[in-house]
C-alpha cells in the first residue's frame, strides 16, 4: 500500500440550485485533473441516500482515502458527509467541503464567473484535504441536570417537562416570583381562559416538584465549561426575609411605614405596595421580599424607633443582616427563557403616553380589567373620587412594532390579538362603551384567532384602518388624529381613553446572558437560533437552548410549544448521558515547544499549562493542552512563535495550500 | 491599469459569525462580485498574520479578515487578538508600501447578510482601484 492520497471529488447540483449558475460537469471535469484526484463525479443531490451511496461505494471500490464534497455550506451538511465517510470505514475528518452554493451559485448570476469561482473553491479544498489528518472523537459524560434561566411560562413548562423525565432542574428567576409576564394577564386570547387559572397550578408545581430546585430573586453570575459539563454560579440576592420562617401572612406589609406608597411592578405602577412585599397574591414562592432600594431601614439605616415589619412578624423571619449568597453547581445543559420587555410607549411622544393619564398601554389596561388588579376589575380613569368610567375607547395597534423609526421592524405577533381580546373585555364590562381599533393590518394567524377577530367585530368593535399621527387634548377629551385609509378620509376622533398596543422588545439586560454564554443576537436584538427553520431552539453553543420570547416575539401557545421543544432537545442530551466533544482542537508539539508560555497567556479557556518534561536528559518546560478544556479556537496556533501549537484540521500546513490556490489561481 | 482588471481577493472568515453571515447572504440570494474567495477558520484569533503575507505572496491583490463583532466572539476573546494583530499589521503593511486599500478587516455577524455584501463590494472595489499587486509575489511554491 502506498501513502499517496486518493481523493474523490463530488460536485452536487442541488437540483438546480447550484447547476443553474455553475457548470457542475465542467467543475467535475476540472477536478478530475487535479493532483491526487482519483474520481470526480457530479450528482443531482449529494446529500440524498443515492448520493451518499455513491461516495461510500467509491471509498470501497476505488480505495479513496480523502473526500471532497462541493455543495452547500459546511455549516449545513458537514456532519452528514462526515457520517457518510465514517460509514464507509474512513476517518470522518478526511473530509473537506467546498461551499459552492451559499457562497457561489446563490450570490452570482454570471454562469462563467460562478463556474470559475467554483473551480477555485474545489481546487482549494482538494489542496487542503490531502493534508488532513485522522482525528478521534472523544466522548464525555453529561451531568444529569439542567439549568433554566427565567421563570415565565416558557421556563416553567421546560422545567416541568425535564423534571418529569426524572432529571434535576435548577430554575433561576430574577424577580421574587415565578410566573413572568403571563401572570400579569387577565384573560388569554382566543379562548378567554383566565390566565391565572391556567398558570398558577404550573407555578405551584414548579415550586413543589422534588426534582426542581427553584431559585427566585436570583441571578446567573457565570456559566463556564462546555456541553454536558457547565459550571454555574448563581447569586441569590438577599431578601432580608428568612425563606424558611416566612409564612406569607402579610402582616409585615400592612405594618410597613411605606405601605401603599411604592408603585407595584406587578400592576404596572397602577397599584401601590409596601417596601416589604409579595409581588402578587398568587406569587410562588409565597414569601415576602424587602425592596432594598425603597426600605427605609436598608437605605437610611433607620426606620422610626425600629422597623415595624420586624415587630409585626410573628415568625421572626425578618433579618436585615442577611447577605447575598452565591451558590455553585454543575449542569449538563442550559435553557434560556428570559422573555421580553414591552416597548416603552414614551418613545412615541406623539401619542402622549407621558403627558396624559388616560393614555395607557395594553398591559396597564390588562391590570385594570383583572379582578385581582388595583381597581378590582373596574375600568376607570384616574384614582379615588375623581375616577371616571370611559365611554369612548380607542386602541392603537403596532406601537413600537413594524416601525423603523423606533428601530423595530418586526411584527410583535401578539398585539393584534391582545387588542381584540381587551376590546372584547371592555365591551363586556362597559356595555355602553364604544370601542374602536386603529390598525395597520390585522394579523390573526393562529388557531381560532380569525374566528375570535370576527367575533369581536360582531360585538360592535369598529376597526379603522389607519395609523394615528397624533393624540392631543381638547377639553377633557382626547383627540385621535388619523386618516381612515380605506375611506381616504382624515378624521379627528374624540375619546375618553386611548390604549396603546405596545410591541415586544428584547430585554435591556439581554447582554448579561450574551456575555456569559456567548450567544448571538439577530438583527432585531433577540437571541439568535442556530437555524431559523430547522434548529429554532438550538443556539450556536452546544447544549444551550432557547425558549419563548427570548428568541423572538411569540404568543403563549407558540411559547409553550417552543419550551417543550427546548426541553426535548435538552432531554436528548441528558438521557443519552454522553456527548461527543470537539475533535478539531489544538495540539502542541512538545519536541519543538520552547516553553515560553505565550500560548498559556493567550488561551481564553485556560486550557494550556506549562509542564516539565525530560528532553534528552534536561528538564525543560513545555506547554501542554488539556483536551477536555480546549474548544478549538486556534488562538494559540496563531500566537505561537515556533509553530509548535497547531489546531487540528486547521494547521498552518493545511491552510497554506488553500491560500496558495486561491491566491495564485486567477 | 486596464479597465478589465478584476482583482483577486482572499478572505479569512470565522466560522461562527462572518462565515454564517456570508451563508445568509447566499440564502437571501444577495448578489455580490465573485472576486473574493473564502477560507474558513474557526476563529479570527486563529489567523496568523503570515497568512495575509502569504496570500499577497501567492498573488492576491487584496485580503480581508472578518469575524464576530467585538464582544461577540464565540471563543470569548479571539476577535480581540485579531483586532490588535491586524491593526498593527495594517500599519506595518502601510510602512512597507502596501496600500491600505488592499487589506481590510470587518465585523460581520451571522445575521448581517446584507452587510457582508457591502463588505465584499467595498473590499473588491478598493482592490480594483489600486490595481494588480506584484510587490510581494514570489515564485509559486510547490505544495
Amino acid at each position: 500500500m502506498n501513502n499517496k492520497p486518493k481523493i474523490g471529488v463530488y460536485v452536487c447540483h442541488c437540483g438546480m440550485n447550484i447547476a443553474k449558475t455553475v457548470d457542475v460537469e465542467a467543475v467535475a471535469e476540472f477536478a478530475s485533473h487535479l493532483p491526487y484526484v482519483k474520481v470526480a463525479r457530479n450528482y443531482s443531490y449529494m446529500c440524498s441516500d443515492p448520493g451518499q451511496l455513491l461516495i461510500k461505494e467509491d471509498i470501497k471500490n476505488e480505495g479513496l482515502t480523502r473526500v471532497v464534497v462541493a455543495s452547500c455550506s459546511p455549516r449545513m451538511h458537514e456532519l452528514t458527509f462526515r457520517k457518510t465517510v465514517a460509514a464507509a470505514g474512513l476517518n470522518p475528518y478526511y473530509l473537506e467541503m467546498a461551499n459552492i452554493r451559499e457562497q457561489c451559485s446563490w450570490v452570482h448570476e454570471n454562469r462563467e464567473e460562478a463556474t470559475a469561482k467554483a473551480k477555485k473553491l474545489v481546487y482549494a479544498a482538494v489542496a487542503k484535504v490531502r493534508l488532513l489528518e485522522p482525528l478521534q472523537e472523544k466522548e464525555v459524560e453529561v451531568e444529569p441536570s439542567a439549568l433554566i434561566v427565567g421563570g415565565g411560562i416558557a421556563g416553567i413548562q421546560a422545567a416541568l417537562d425535564i423534571a418529569a423525565a426524572g432529571f434535576k432542574v435548577y430554575m433561576v428567576e430574577k424577580t421574587p416570583s415565578v410566573g413572568g409576564k403571563m401572570s400579569q394577564l387577565d384573560k388569554t386570547f382566543p379562548t378567554l381562559d383566565c390566565s391565572a387559572c391556567i398558570l398558577t397550578p404550573k407555578m405551584v408545581d414548579v415550586a413543589s416538584h422534588p426534582n426542581i430546585d427553584l431559585m427566585t430573586y436570583s441571578q446567573v453570575e457565570d456559566i463556564s465549561g462546555y456541553v454536558g459539563n457547565f459550571d454555574v454560579k448563581v447569586r441569590k440576592k438577599a431578601r432580608y426575609v428568612d425563606m424558611n420562617k416566612c409564612t406569607g401572612c402579610g402582616a409585615c406589609a400592612e405594618a410597613c411605614r411605606l405601605t401603599g406608597r411604592i408603585p407595584s411592578e406587578f400592576n404596572e405602577g397602577l397599584g401601590k405596595r409596601a417596601a416589604i412585599y409579595l409581588p402578587f397574591p398568587q406569587a410562588v414562592p409565597a414569601k415576602y421580599t424587602i425592596d432594598p432600594e425603597r426600605c427605609l431601614m436598608l437605605t437610611r439605616g433607620k426606620c422610626g424607633k425600629g422597623p415595624k415589619c420586624m415587630e409585626a412578624c410573628a415568625a421572626g423571619a425578618i433579618n436585615f443582616e442577611q447577605q447575598d449568597e452565591v451558590v455553585e453547581f454543575k449542569v449538563g445543559t442550559v435553557i434560556i427563557a428570559t422573555g421580553y420587555e414591552l416597548f416603552d410607549a414614551s418613545k412615541k411622544p406623539e401619542y402622549g403616553y407621558s403627558d396624559y393619564p388616560n393614555v395607557i398601554t395594553g398591559l396597564e389596561l390588562e391590570r385594570l380589567v383583572a379582578a385581582s388588579g388595583p381597581t378590582g376589575g373596574n375600568i376607570v380613569i384616574g384614582e379615588g373620587e375623581n375616577a371616571t368610567v370611559p365611554k369612548e375607547v380607542a386602541f392603537i395597534s403596532c406601537v413600537g412594532s413594524r416601525d423603523a423609526s423606533v428601530g423595530n421592524e418586526y411584527c410583535s405577533r401578539v398585539c393584534c390579538m391582545y387588542s381584540a381580546k381587551l376590546a372584547h373585555l371592555v365591551t363586556e364590562k362597559l356595555p355602553d362603551s364604544n370601542v374602536r381599533i386603529y390598525y395597520m393590518d390585522v394579523r390573526a394567524f393562529g388557531k381560532g384567532y380569525e374566528e375570535f377577530y370576527d367575533r369581536v367585530r360582531r360585538e360592535g368593535v369598529r376597526y379603522i384602518r389607519g395609523n394615528p399621527s397624533e393624540i392631543f387634548k381638547r377639553g377633557d377629551k382626547l383627540v385621535v388624529k388619523a386618516e381612515d385609509t380605506l375611506m381616504g378620509k382624515p378624521l379627528e376622533d374624540e375619546v375618553d381613553m386611548v390604549v396603546l398596543a405596545t410591541g415586544l422588545e428584547p430585554r435591556k439586560d439581554a447582554r448579561e446572558i450574551i456575555d456569559i454564554l456567548k450567544l448571538s443576537q439577530s438583527a432585531d436584538g433577540f437571541y439568535l437560533e442556530a437555524h431559523p427553520k430547522l434548529a429554532p431552539v438550538d443556539t450556536a453553543t452546544d447544549g444551550v437552548y432557547l425558549a419563548g420570547c427570548a428568541q423572538g416575539p411569540k404568543d403563549i401557545p407558540d411559547t409553550v410549544a417552543q419550551a417543550k421543544g427546548a426541553a426535548s432537545s435538552a432531554l436528548i442530551l441528558l438521557s443519552s448521558g454522553k456527548v461527543k466533544v470537539q475533535a478539531q482542537i489544538s495540539n502542541i508539539n512538545e519536541a519543538t515547544c520552547r516553553g515560553c508560555g505565550y500560548c498559556v497567556e493567550i488561551c481564553p479557556y485556560g486550557a494550556i499549562d506549562l509542564v516539565e518534561v525530560n528532553r534528552m536528559g534536561n528538564m525543560v518546560q513545555v506547554a501542554r493542552v488539556n483536551e477536555a478544556l480546549c474548544k478549538g479556537c486556534g488562538a494559540c496556533a496563531a500566537g505561537c512563535f515556533s509553530g509548535s501549537a497547531q489546531q487540528r484540521s486547521f494547521k498552518d500546513q493545511q491552510i497554506l495550500p488553500q491560500i496558495a490556490v486561491l491566491g495564485a489561481m486567477k | 491599469m486596464s479597465e478589465q482588471f478584476e482583482p483577486n481577493v482572499v478572505a479569512f472568515l470565522c466560522n461562527w459569525c462572518s462565515y454564517a453571515g456570508a451563508d445568509l447572504a447566499g440564502t437571501s440570494r444577495i448578489q455580490y462580485p465573485p472576486n473574493l474567495n473564502v477560507i474558513r477558520v474557526m476563529c479570527t484569533g486563529r489567523i496568523n498574520p503570515l497568512f495575509v503575507i502569504n496570500a499577497f505572496q501567492q498573488g492576491a491583490d487584496g485580503v480581508l479578515v472578518s469575524g464576530c463583532h467585538p464582544g461577540d466572539c464565540h471563543y470569548m476573546e479571539g476577535n480581540y487578538f485579531a483586532r490588535r494583530r491586524f491593526t498593527m499589521m495594517k500599519e506595518l503593511l502601510d510602512y512597507v508600501g502596501v496600500d491600505n486599500k488592499r487589506f481590510h478587516m470587518s465585523w460581520v455577524s451571522a445575521s448581517e447578510g446584507a452587510k457582508w455584501k457591502d463588505v465584499v463590494k467595498s473590499t473588491v472595489d478598493e482592490a480594483k482601484e489600486v490595481g494588480p499587486f506584484a510587490q510581494f509575489q514570489r515564485n509559486k511554491i510547490n505544495w
